[in-house]
């Protein structure tokens, strides 16, 4: 639908919204060097970029929640001051957070009447009628008084962006809006966007996903490494083809030189080279053998959800070594309860866990760590990794008090630096020192520390929680290429991911987790993806489990 | 000079708590961010002196004189000894994010035991080893009468706010009921306990007035100074206290931590009781327990629970409060002026703070409006282009 925009329609528009050679420093990282853009009214503009190369700061400053070191925004042409994030709604600037804002407890109407905070008296009736508003113009329907817990995140999603528009925002930014997302809720997703482009809004799209990117996109922007990498008009969009595009915002996000589409040899060249890579890494799996020894079993295990997360209920299989097994299925349908019953976390309300044949249901967290079982958690930020502490001290959280990096409850710096040094050269964590506090790195980095802790070390089996969950393409590709790796060397990996694809790319076998139950196992192989695909929803019996 | 010191208090601002920063700029965070509250108390404290119609130059003066010199500075000192030892107390558990609130109980159920059994002990024991049990029986007095709590946080969950400090209500009762009850000096009619021969008190540094009990403070110091820094417990509650969520991901068996940690705070403190009781009070009367706790509260938040930094801090306090009680008496104030003074302090640590987060995001210590109005003026013109 991007694509179909009348070139040049756009450029008639004078810039809602334009950022002026904005500069912003973190310790150790210039977020935004120099960053000059505009958002125009009508226009879907995507900026995309890895992890770490500045978007979200970008839009932070904009949204009034980060204070930029220099540079100035206008508005209209006139110089605007926002700082704070009421400022920025006052001046029209709505955002849609990358994680919801909603209070769960609380229903539809309540949360959007929170920023109320003008008269005493609460305008229910008021409120309502601009919701219906509000709904009509995004062409969904809301139910008002439904606890925000209660809705879908697609739904959730729509209540968050009607938040945003509630005192009449004219730029809309979203953050990485997809990444929960499912394909229904995206195409949702996409005609909203539509209607608020058509009534003239200046929206902000943040993502890393190329593809999203072109077909929604009306101009593209790339960041990379805090700088204005390059930008393709709805022009440019037009003109190239599909193939071509994706090889220039490739070359513009990662290449050695930002460049604008010029060359079509080039281009040609750029998308082998980006190509032969991604075939790299796919050539890698199934095709190696499989040991035959079973190093984890599940036996009927169950274990309870969290909130509105689903436990897990009478879940059977059996992990070999040398062995990725993929666990499929929508986001909340029990993968936390199962990765937090392995790991020890949560514990089993019936069934049994065996390592090696042995039962390990009883045992603690810290006794499977030392036993080789290994849990790379989905909330790298949450309880993956304690910012305010150094990279060295967090690849050895899973070890506090243990020979040889403590003695007799005495922290040895020397052997703790030292093999915080290997590590991190070991995975590739970018940081200024094994000193820089964990808070400071991005994303992808963090999630390398975390990686790094828990495959040193001799691991036997290892469960990853969606790993590459909001990490950019190089890292994501990376990691993927360490589970292979993980698993040739004999070590067994089950791998949860909501990432159909990634499933499909490394594992050998692929079992569907829905509504708290493994509905089946399908072995990797040509038609898998449809049979999962199936399982997931439900089409096909039950053949496992 | 002006503008160099803005230069520096910016590059600090981009790189909060960084290692490798320059001492110097480091030094300059400090100050402003425990140094300045206590001088702006100060001011403040001064300005209302002025209001109540008290010169306020004299009473400072008087608090010098009467905390420092001629001698006093040992009274000052003699002060520190419990403070510290309670500072010490709620640092340990303060660093876990657990706020062990019911210090008045612990420290008032160790003075009511040592002040109680004391009298006899000492007649009727070694000297020596009376001393060193009744230390033992007011650390072991403090630490379980956080057991509770303890338990409580560790199994369920419980907000350790609400029970440490009704447990510190109910372990003043009842440190009140023993004074007046078994405890009472059957010779005297006001409820007090027995009094301790002063030959059997803490012995004296040599040559100084001061009692022992400091140096056990210090030591006191270095030891949780070690814990927290070097130590794998230290680490395990630095990591429960900064993300609770991480300490239960990597398998720290919190149970036994929170239920260490409330034992070695409650007993820093009953241990603190014996240190004051033992070395300056030589007995207990009834409803007059020190709050040495609230006074130090805010200098424990103030030295960023560290444990090192707190000691100046309660020096100031012991000096402050040492040479306040007769400053007040003189200026014809009620003793509770200091504890205004204390809370002045508490709320100018609070504003900075507040300031100081914002630097933190990019800010800066002023408020945007007065930043601007102090940059346009005329002195730091050419800081204003931005």
């Amino acid at each position: 639908m991007g694509n179909g925009t009348p070139a040049g329609a756009a450029e008639r528009k004078a810039p809602v919204v334009e950022l002026i050679e904005i500069t912003k420093r973190y310790p150790g990282v210039v977020a935004n060097d120099g960053v000059t853009i505009a958002f125009r009214a009508g226009e879907v503009h995507c900026l995309l970029g890895e992890n770490g190369a500045g978007k979200s700061t970008l839009m932070g400053i904009l949204s009034g929640l980060v204070k930029p070191d220099a540079g100035r925004i206008t508005i209209d042409g006139k110089n605007a001051a926002i700082d704070s994030p009421r400022a920025a709604l006052e001046f029209g600037i709505g955002t849609v957070y990358q994680h919801s804002t909603l209070i769960p407890a609380l229903t539809v109407l309540q949360n959007l009447m929170l920023g109320e905070t003008r008269s005493l008296r609460l305008d229910t009736g008021g409120a309502r009628r601009r919701l219906d508003e509000l709904a009509a113009l995004l062409g969904v329907e809301i139910d008002p008084d439904a606890y925000a817990g209660d809705l879908a995140l697609g739904r959730q999603q729509q209540v968050e962006i009607i938040k945003a528009l509630w005192r009449g925002s004219r730029v809309l930014i979203l953050d990485e809006p997809t990444s929960m997302l499912t394909p229904q809720a995206f195409a949702e997703l996409e005609k909203v966007l539509a209607r608020l482009k058509e009534r003239g809004l200046a929206i902000v799209f943040i993502s890393h996903k190329l593809h999203e990117a072109l077909s929604l996109g009306d101009r593209i922007s790339v960041l990379r490494q805090g700088r204005l990498a390059g930008s393709l008009d709805g022009q440019a969009l037009s003109s190239a083809s599909a193939e071509e595009l994706r090889a220039a915002i490739i070359r513009m996000m990662f290449g050695e030189e930002a460049r604008a589409v010029e060359d079509v040899a080039e281009l040609q060249e750029d998308l082998e080279v980006v190509e032969q890579e991604h075939l790299e890494i796919v050539e890698q799996e199934p095709s190696h053998e499989v040991d035959s020894e079973t190093v984890l079993e599940l036996d009927r295990a169950s274990a309870q959800g969290v909130g509105a997360e689903l436990g897990i209920d009478d879940v059977s299989f059996t992990l070999a070594a040398g062995e990725i097994l993929g666990v499929a299925g929508v986001d909340g349908n029990g993968q936390r309860a199962l990765a937090e019953a392995i790991s020890g976390q949560r514990h089993l309300t019936d069934g049994q866990i065996l390592l090696y044949g042995v039962p390990i249901s009883r045992l603690s967290v810290s006794a499977r760590q030392k036993l080789g079982l290994r849990y790379v958690t989905d909330d790298r930020l949450g309880e993956g990794t304690v910012a305010s502490l150094s990279v060295a001290l967090n690849l050895f959280l899973k070890r506090i008090g243990q020979p040889p990096f403590w003695r007799l409850g005495r922290i040895q710096r020397g052997a703790v630096g030292r093999r915080a040094n290997e590590l991190v050269r070991e995975f590739d964590v970018r940081t200024p020192s094994v000193g820089s506090r964990v808070g400071t790195l991005s994303g992808g980095n963090i999630q390398k520390v975390v990686l790094a802790r828990e495959l040193a070390f001799q691991p036997k089996v290892v469960v990853f929680n969606k790993p590459t969950y909001g990490l950019d393409v190089r890292t994501t590709s990376a990691v993927r290429e360490t589970i292979v790796r993980l698993a040739r060397e004999g070590a067994a990996a089950l791998l949860i991911s909501t990432d159909l694809e990634e499933l499909i790319e490394i594992c050998d076998r692929i079992a569907v987790l829905s509504r708290g139950r493994l509905v089946g196992v399908v072995p990797n192989g040509p038609g898998a993806a449809d049979e999962v695909g199936q399982l997931m929803v439900g089409e096909l019996p039950a053949e496992a489990a | 000079m002006a503008q160099e010191a803005v230069g520096s208090q910016r590059r600090v601002a981009s790189e909060p708590w960084r290692r490798g920063v320059g001492l110097g700029l480091r030094l300059v965070d400090v100050l402003i961010r425990s140094v300045l509250p206590v001088v702006l108390a100060l001011v403040a404290g001064g300005i209302l002196l002025e209001i109540l119609g008290r010169n306020p130059r004299t009473f400072y003066s008087h608090i010098w004189l009467y905390g420092v010199q001629n001698g006093s500075w040992q009274d000052s000192a003699i002060r520190m000894a419990p403070l510290l030892l309670i500072a010490m107390g709620l640092t340990v558990i303060f660093r876990a994010s657990i706020w062990n609130l019911g210090y008045n109980g612990q420290f008032a159920l160790g003075a009511a035991l040592v002040a109680g059994y004391g009298p006899s002990l000492v007649a009727n024991v070694p000297l020596a080893l009376a001393l060193v049990t009744l230390f033992l029986m007011a650390t072991a007095a403090g630490a379980a009468w956080t057991l509770v709590p303890a338990v409580l946080k560790a199994r369920y969950g419980t907000n350790e706010i609400i029970t440490t400090l009704m447990m510190s209500f109910i372990g003043v009762g009842l440190a009140n009921i023993l004074v007046k009850g078994s405890f009472q000096d059957p010779t005297i009619q006001t409820p007090q306990t027995r009094v301790i021969p002063l030959e059997d008190m803490l012995p004296s540094i040599p040559s100084t007035r001061i009692h022992v009990g400091l140096l056990v403070a210090f030591a006191a110091v270095l030891a949780v100074h070690y814990l927290l820094t070097r130590t794998a417990f230290g680490l395990r509650l630095q990591v429960l206290g900064a993300n609770p969520g991480a300490a239960r991901h990597v398998g720290i068996r919190l149970p036994r931590l929170i239920i260490t940690a409330f034992l070695i705070s409650g007993g820093l403190i009953g241990a603190a009781a014996a240190a004051d009781i033992l070395g300056l009070w030589g007995y207990v009367r009834a409803d007059q327990f020190p709050a040495y706790g609230d006074a130090v509260i805010p200098f424990v938040f103030l030295a960023r629970l560290n444990a090192l930094a707190v000691v100046p801090f309660v020096a100031f306090y012991a000096v402050l409060s040492t040479g306040g009680d007769l400053a007040t008496a003189e200026a014809d104030l009620p003793i509770d002026f200091l504890l205004v003074l204390v809370g002045l302090i508490l709320l100018f640590m609070t504003v900075i703070e507040y300031l100081g987060r914002r630097r933190e995001l990019g800010g800066s210590y002023l408020t945007p409006g007065l930043s601007h109005a102090l940059r346009s003026s005329l002195f730091w013109r050419k800081t204003a282009v931005e």
